[in-house]
Parts: structure tokens; sequence; C-alpha cells
């Protein structure tokens, strides 16, 4: 039920920002809509832990600071090389271990993976994830484990 | 004053990024390595131009909108991203390794 | 400023589109296409500050939207054709 009133407080919210308009009548047709479709994703089994992570709110700011600085750096590093007179890449695909515990965790660590420049995941399954690297630089970042554990951590369930 | 000005720094600097990507996108030897100059695009240059864009509007709905925009891009292009990838490894495309002979 | 961003964004999707035409997989094409649909979502709203009409930003927020479901379609659709050549 908590997931549910937080799925409807959300999308009401995004009800709000997107209308602009706050008369009575929009603010009441806007209520029913959003409780239509939280109906809906109640009957459709996906108003869970899984689909509607709440449990992550709190940590998820600091780990996006940490990913923002990481995508800069990495998408300078990538620019250079796009730049550069004489390509120097030596892309990779390797896989790699996941230390995860819930199907969410992973999911979040592999779509880092792909929103860092230099790097994108392939496949995600039996616990590893497929990487393409640009160059064999980045695969190494990766393999150090950094990102790795910061989304166990907040995954949060130990 | 400052506001245009900081503004008109991440809007160059995003407009930058962008031009980086389409330039990596044409650059690249293969589909695998295309990806990562498309990823600098959807991370860095969206990110930097509506960045300026909010710093233009200022604290409003519109300024609202704009992240909305940004958290959707977000979200989607990495997943975007993985699909196309996975896709065509399951087609059997085979990344390019930069090797001139022996490599299929 | 916003005219320098819609030159950028316009040349930008100007060198998508010749990856698109040069191919030479069709998942270059559908790279370079979705890569036209996030540039389009930014020229929208460049767009939309250059003519002072913030409206334009719901248009640009569900064409991100629509991108995004239209690459998942066509790689969907591109699988299963796949599937039928294959028996």
């Amino acid at each position: 039920m908590a997931h549910a009133t937080s799925l409807f407080a959300v999308l009401y919210g995004v009800w709000l920002a997107l209308s602009g308009h706050y008369t009575l009548y929009f603010l009441l047709v806007g209520a029913v809509c959003v409780a239509l479709v939280v109906a809906i994703a109640m009957r459709m089994d996906v108003v869970d832990r899984e689909g509607h992570p709440m449990h992550l709110t709190w940590r998820v700011p600091g780990y996006w600071a940490w990913l923002m600085w990481e995508i800069m750096t990495s998408a300078v590093d990538v620019s250079r090389r796009v730049l550069a007179p004489r390509l120097r890449i030596d892309p990779v695909l390797e896989r790699l271990p996941t230390s995860q515990k819930t199907d969410i965790g992973r999911a979040i660590y592999a779509n880092s993976i792909t929103l860092t420049p230099g790097t994108v995941s392939t496949d995600l399954r039996d616990g590893m994830v497929q990487v393409h690297a640009l160059t064999s630089g980045a695969i190494e970042r990766l393999r150090q484990g950094e990102m790795d554990a910061r989304v166990t951590k907040l995954e949060g369930e130990s | 004053m400052v506001q245009d000005i900081v503004s008109w720094l991440l809007i160059a600097g995003g407009a930058f990024f962008v031009m980086v990507g389409g330039v990596g996108l044409v650059r690249m030897p293969d589909f695998f390595t295309r990806l990562h100059p498309a990823s600098v695009t959807d991370t860095m240059g969206a990110g930097l131009l509506l960045t300026g864009f909010m710093v233009q509007a200022g604290a409003s709905l519109v300024t609202v909108k704009l992240v909305l925009i940004l958290v959707f891009l977000l979200f989607t292009s990495p997943t975007a991203a993985h699909a196309l990838a996975h896709a065509a490894l399951l087609d059997g495309l085979k990344p390019w390794t930069g090797k001139k002979d022996g490599a299929p | 400023m916003f005219m320098a961003a819609t030159a950028a964004l316009l040349v930008t999707i100007a060198l998508a589109l010749a990856r698109a035409f040069a191919g030479p997989s069709v998942y270059d094409r559908v790279l370079a296409v979705n890569s036209i649909g996030t540039k389009t979502v930014l020229l929208i709203a460049a767009l939309g500050f250059l003519a002072g009409r913030p409206d334009f930003l719901d248009i640009s927020l569900l064409y991100a939207l629509i991108n995004f479901v239209g690459t998942i379609a066509v790689l969907r659709f591109i699988r299963q054709s796949r599937a039928q050549e294959g028996n």
C-alpha cells in the first residue's frame, strides 16, 4: 500500500508539473486519471519493491552525483579520442562479474555502464555483465570495481 | 548578466559535445564503436544543453519540464543503447578489434 | 546563443543522417535514427526558447517518449523478421 501511495504522489506531481492549470476541474481530473493509472499498475502487479523501488530514494542522489562526475570525465576522454587526428582506440568485448543481489541492482549497474560514454553493456545474465568498451583502459577501470561496489552499496541488501 | 554568461557557457559546451557525437558517429569504424560517441551526445550533450536552458529559464514550470526531459533521456538512452547492442550481438555482428589480418 | 545551439544540432543531425544512409548494417541505421531522435528533442526545446514559446517543451517531452518506444519497436520488428527468415 505504501508503494501505491508513493506512486500516486509521484504521478500526481508529474501531472501538476505538466498541466500548469490549477483550477478545481483540472485537479480533480488529474486525481482521477492518476488513480486509474495506479489501479492498472496494481492489476499488472508491478507496484512492489522492484517496480517502484522507493527504498532507494535516499541513497540515489549521492550515487547520481558520483555517476555524473564519472560521465563527465569519460565523455571528455571519448571526445578527445573522437577528435584526435589518428583514431587511438582498441575496442574490447568482455564479461565481468557483478556483485549485486537483486535484479534491480544488476539493472542499475548495467544501465550505469551504458550511460558512461566509452562502455556499453551488451548482455546481462548468470550474474555476469558483458561489456563492450572503446578502450582497454575503460574496461580496466570497470574491472577495478568501484562502480560495482557503489551500486551494491546503493542497493543496500546485505 | 551572470546568469546569461553561465547559460551561454553551458549551451556552448553542450553544442560542442553534441557535435563530437555526430563526428564520432561518422568516423568510427564499426557499429559497436559508434555506440560510444552516440552516448556522449545523449549524456553530456543533452545534459549541458538542457542545463543551459534551465539556467536561462530560471525558477519556473519551464525548468521543471526541462528536468523531466533530461531525466527521461537519461533513463531511456542507455536502455535503447543496450537493446541495440544486444540485438546486434545476437544477430552475429562481430565487433571490430583493429587487427588488420586474421580477425573475421 | 539558442541560434548557435540550433545550428550545432542541425549539423549533427546531418552527420547522423549521413550515417543512416551509409549503414552498412541495419543496426547502424537504427542507431543513427535514434540519435537523430534525441537531437530532435533538443532541437524542439531550443526552438521553443528561440520562438519564446515554452509550450514547445511539451512536444519535446512527447517526442522523447515516442523516440524511445519507436527504437524498441523497430528492434523487435527486426528480430521477428530475422527469426522468420531463419526457419
